[in-house]
């Protein structure tokens, strides 16, 4: 049994551990409510652009863009979404491995990363990170956000990737979030058709200067949107992983001070006893 | 009194503007538009320029820098990168950008910098007629 003085030690360890889980919970959990309501205030620009894409392609027939067209695929490139810092349970591998799948699925995929745990989580398994951003995900900005879709496009329109996949984390409670990888280019027309009920009554909209001009701008747009709108979802997910984990460190580490003073009192207990039957056996009574 | 239309300004990270007016004035990719209520469906593209709503005697200005805006009968709603009132320009930060970005496109060094001081130049500039009209 370990001496009473190595168990005091112990425990004054974990204490000052539990501070610290503890402190990193509250903090995470303020975030939390600042990043939520930044990812409230990022539907609206995503639903408005989303409308006006569905509203083009549903008035006119046969739309060509380059960015709409699906090509036979060579090779693909991933964006990974993940933190810059651990201490927030499986978050980061969730998402690296998720997208790890999608990227074996081709030869030689090309990585973006985004955070530095999912850099180095790449860069171990020598995939090939053509872009790599660190220091967004604690407050994603939508500058970062269209320098990584300018990146994404110039991948697909130069056709060194057939395909562009986005992974994040899918927000959807702050206790559970999913890791999800969606196809971001070419944007897939059939996924507005679900839109165009509304958008039929305004056949005889005018665009100005003409359709392709207007798709022409909106369709990046639209993919940056897409890019901000999981940053900002991710790092609301990253900061709810994080409470998470740091809720069950501080449950442990209470687990573990009860456990420990337990040990604690048996040592002392044992040790006034064994005291005891020491100065009884001395003082020789029982002789 | 002239019938309004809803205006709604949304920018990535939250809107802006959600009220009604009587005329939106903008600088589309086209030239300036004016938009009143009931007008025809129209999807348009946006240039860097001065946003004027007006209601009855009343007018606030913002800047725009790019962005599209699709108007309905009912509703003007102006999606855009970036947009500040004219309240929040900093006229002195505006002047030492547009020192700034001259400066540089002068010294002519590489075509990539010139880009961006010429679109820094025109927000720049966009900023301070924005608040000198006034």
């Amino acid at each position: 049994m370990a001496s009473m003085r190595d168990i005091k030690r112990r425990i004054k360890s974990v204490n000052s551990t539990q501070q610290i889980t503890k402190a990193m919970y509250l903090v995470a959990s303020s975030k939390l409510t600042r990043a939520r309501n930044r990812l409230n205030d990022t539907r609206p620009f995503f639903n408005e652009t989303r409308k006006a894409i569905a509203d083009i392609l549903s008035g006119s027939k046969g739309i060509k863009h380059p960015l709409l067209e699906r090509r036979e695929v060579k090779s693909s490139a991933v964006i990974v979404l993940a933190g810059d810092r651990g201490l927030c349970g499986g978050y980061n591998v969730n998402v690296s491995k998720a997208a790890l799948e999608r990227a074996n699925a081709s030869k030689d995929a090309k990585i973006i990363s985004v955070g530095s745990k999912a850099r180095e989580y790449f860069k171990a398994r020598n995939k090939s990170i053509v872009d790599s951003y660190t220091g967004v995900s604690e407050k994603p900005s939508y500058e970062t956000a269209s320098k990584i879709a300018g990146k994404a496009l110039e991948l697909f329109l130069s056709g060194e990737a057939d395909e562009v996949y986005l992974a994040y984390t899918e927000f959807i409670s702050t206790l559970t979030s999913e890791p999800k990888v969606i196809k971001i280019l070419p944007v897939d027309v059939d996924e507005f058709k679900s839109d165009n009920a509304a958008a039929k009554s305004h056949a005889l909209t005018i665009y100005e200067p003409n359709e392709e001009a207007v798709l022409n701008y909106v369709i990046p747009k639209y993919v940056n949107t897409v890019i901000f709108g999981a940053l900002v979802e991710s790092s609301v997910c990253e900061l709810g992983a994080r409470m998470t984990a740091m809720d069950s460190a501080t449950e442990n580490a209470s687990e573990m001070i009860d456990y420990l003073n337990l040990m604690y009192n048996r040592a002392r207990q044992g040790a006034i006893t064994q005291e005891i039957t020491e100065i009884v056996s001395g003082s020789g009574i029982y002789d | 009194m002239a019938k309004k239309t809803r205006l709604r300004i949304v920018t990535p990270t939250g809107e802006l503007y959600n009220d009604e007016a009587e005329m939106v004035i903008m600088r589309t990719s086209v030239g300036d538009i004016g938009i009143l209520a009931s007008h025809q469906p129209l999807t348009t593209t946006l240039d860097y320029g001065v946003l004027r709503i007006i209601n009855g005697d009343k007018e606030i200005k913002s800047t725009i820098f790019g962005g599209f805006v699709s108007v309905t009968p009912e509703s003007v709603t102006l999606l855009t990168d970036a947009s500040e009132w004219i309240e929040d320009i900093d006229v002195e930060r505006a002047r030492a950008a547009k020192q700034r970005a001259e400066d540089r496109i002068k010294s002519g060094r590489d075509d990539i910098d010139i880009l961006r001081a010429e679109l820094a130049l025109r927000r720049a500039l966009i900023r301070l007629e924005c608040k000198n009209e006034k």
